[in-house]
């Protein structure tokens, strides 16, 4: 038998279910939970959204009937019977929701052993992503990308240092604030490896939806390489090209905001830009990184991000392929 | 109801409506310029000396910028921004002085309009004031002088930043009471 065209048009919808930022595709722990008492709290609405309605047709049609025939002083057994039946059904329904919401709550804030410490700090508007370590010199901070090992519980501490953020990656977890002046505590444990989407939640002004955060989970061997790879100081510049574009970043106002370890670039205030080029995106997920776009970037960040703090820096053409030829060097 | 009384309600409802529309023009602000076009200054902003040969001191210059920067409510929050990002606190200490001199009171050694600000900013000054001008970009500069202008309350109240995102030891630039900068022969530069 062929399926009929509009299962197809029904079923269409149902494709934002799945993808890398979606909380009805859980991949870790956390999202799992949440997405069971999801599906607990749609089917129990659902149900009682059902019966209404049906209830509310039949009242209907009795209506039309009633009308006609004599309604004076008709006892109805069965009506004041469903009656109760309703109420007895929705104190059951209510009392089942706010069970599991209890049960899902203690598991969220169960408490974890043997976890992977990691700072996320909320800008205006990117994110600031931290792995501290005892020893102060393999801290490692990078910007916009958020590396976890799979199978094992990280802590997220939430900062920020303007305004109140959100931090939301659907498919690992619920959604946090960024307070200031305080830290949160988000858990994620991934169970999948893979790609995923995360998303400043809490309007923060002007880009705030320009405001993602690209994560990945890896095998637990992968994330290890990753954060050794990343705690060594960026690549010296090989090319003359390099060289020069290296020049350029500490002379221009490049310098003022940005850190490249290794360099004598060393400011806080805008993304560490250490090993920039092995990120995927450009400005917070405005752009997947390429020559091109950071090219444009530079030339006016403003064009592409419409508000962001960076401000287009005046510099010749030429020098703009030089800083891009030493910025996409850095892996 | 009469019907002249309805015409006469007409027509007072048609008066309110107007005055209503009106009162709407005053939603708009102002339109934030997210890309600022700056004009380069030319020549020397204020003198640098205060022996110069004559009776006449050089008039200091002004700018098509300053006036736009000055009044503008965006630039100046941006500026008070700027002002932490750079760490102008570190000698300067929220505009009350410390390593440099304090830039909320009405001494100006070096000039208080804006574009003898901007000046100061750019090119440096003696004694530690270092110079900017290839380290930051200019329009940002200009939004910077605007902030350090307004911190003595040379700022409309309606452009006033109310309060930084941070705790300030500094009271809201909207509480800041207006000290207009002295005229330059009653302050000498080597103050």
């Amino acid at each position: 038998m062929r399926p009929a065209p509009w299962i197809a048009v029904v079923a269409l919808p149902l494709a934002g279910c799945a993808g890398v930022q979606s909380a009805l595709d859980p991949a870790g722990d956390e999202a799992a939970t949440i997405g069971d008492i999801w599906h607990l709290m749609l089917g129990v609405c659902g149900f009682m959204f059902a019966l209404t309605m049906l209830f509310l047709a039949w009242a209907i049609v009795r209506g039309r009937r009633a009308r006609e025939a004599d309604a004076e002083a008709r006892h109805e057994p069965a009506l004041s019977l469903a009656l109760h039946g309703w109420i007895a059904l929705v104190v059951a329904g209510l009392a089942v929701l706010a069970i599991a919401s209890f049960l899902v709550d203690r598991r969220l804030l169960a408490p974890a052993t043997d976890v992977l410490r990691v700072r996320v700090t909320g800008m205006q508007w990117w994110w600031r992503v931290e792995y501290p370590s005892d020893d102060p010199g393999r801290t490692l901070v990078t910007a916009n990308e958020l590396h976890l090992p799979v199978d094992r519980t990280s802590e997220i501490e939430l900062r920020t240092e303007d305004v109140i953020h959100s931090l939301w990656i659907p498919n690992l977890a619920g959604k946090l604030d960024l307070v200031p002046g305080r830290v949160n505590t988000l858990r994620v444990t991934p169970r999948r490896i893979g790609g995923f989407r995360g998303q400043c939640a809490e309007f923060c002004g002007l880009d705030h939806a320009w405001m993602a955060l690209d994560v990945r989970v890896e095998s637990a061997d992968a994330f290890e390489a990753w954060r050794q790879r990343h705690l060594a100081p960026a690549k010296p510049p090989l090319s003359a090209g390099e060289r020069e574009g290296a020049q350029l970043f500490v002379q221009k106002p490049c310098v003022m905001c940005h850190a490249i370890r290794g360099s004598d670039a060393a400011a806080s205030t805008g993304p560490d830009l250490t090993h920039f080029a092995s990120r995927a995106t450009l400005g917070a997920g405005a752009r997947p990184l390429t020559r091109e776009a950071l090219a444009m970037w530079l030339a006016d960040p403003n064009r592409i991000k419409p508000g962001v703090h960076m401000p287009a820096v005046p510099m010749t053409a030429a020098e703009r392929d030089r800083l891009v030829d030493y910025l996409m060097s850095l892996e | 109801m009469c019907s002249h009384c309805r015409a006469r309600d007409a027509r007072r409802a048609c008066v309110a409506a107007f005055c209503a529309t009106i009162a709407l023009a005053a939603c708009q602000r102002e339109q934030r310029d997210l890309d600022p076009h700056v004009e380069p200054l030319a020549g020397q902003a204020t003198p640098l000396s205060g022996l110069n040969p004559g009776e006449d001191r050089p008039a200091p210059i002004r700018s098509s910028n300053g006036a736009g920067f000055e009044k503008n409510a965006y630039a100046i929050s941006e500026g008070q921004r700027l002002f932490a990002w750079f760490n102008c606190s570190g000698c300067h200490g929220n505009g009350g002085g410390g390593i440099g001199p304090a830039l909320m009171d009405d001494v100006w050694r070096y000039g208080g309009s804006i574009e003898q600000i901007h000046a100061s900013i750019a090119q440096g000054r003696p004694n530690g004031m270092p110079t900017f001008r290839d380290k930051i970009p200019d329009a940002e500069i200009w939004q910077l002088a605007a902030y350090v202008r307004a911190l003595s309350g040379n700022v409309p109240k309606a452009a006033a930043p109310s309060r930084g995102e941070t705790i300030s030891v500094t009271p809201p630039l909207t509480r800041v009471p207006e000290q207009p900068p002295k005229p330059a022969d009653s302050v000498s530069p080597e103050r």
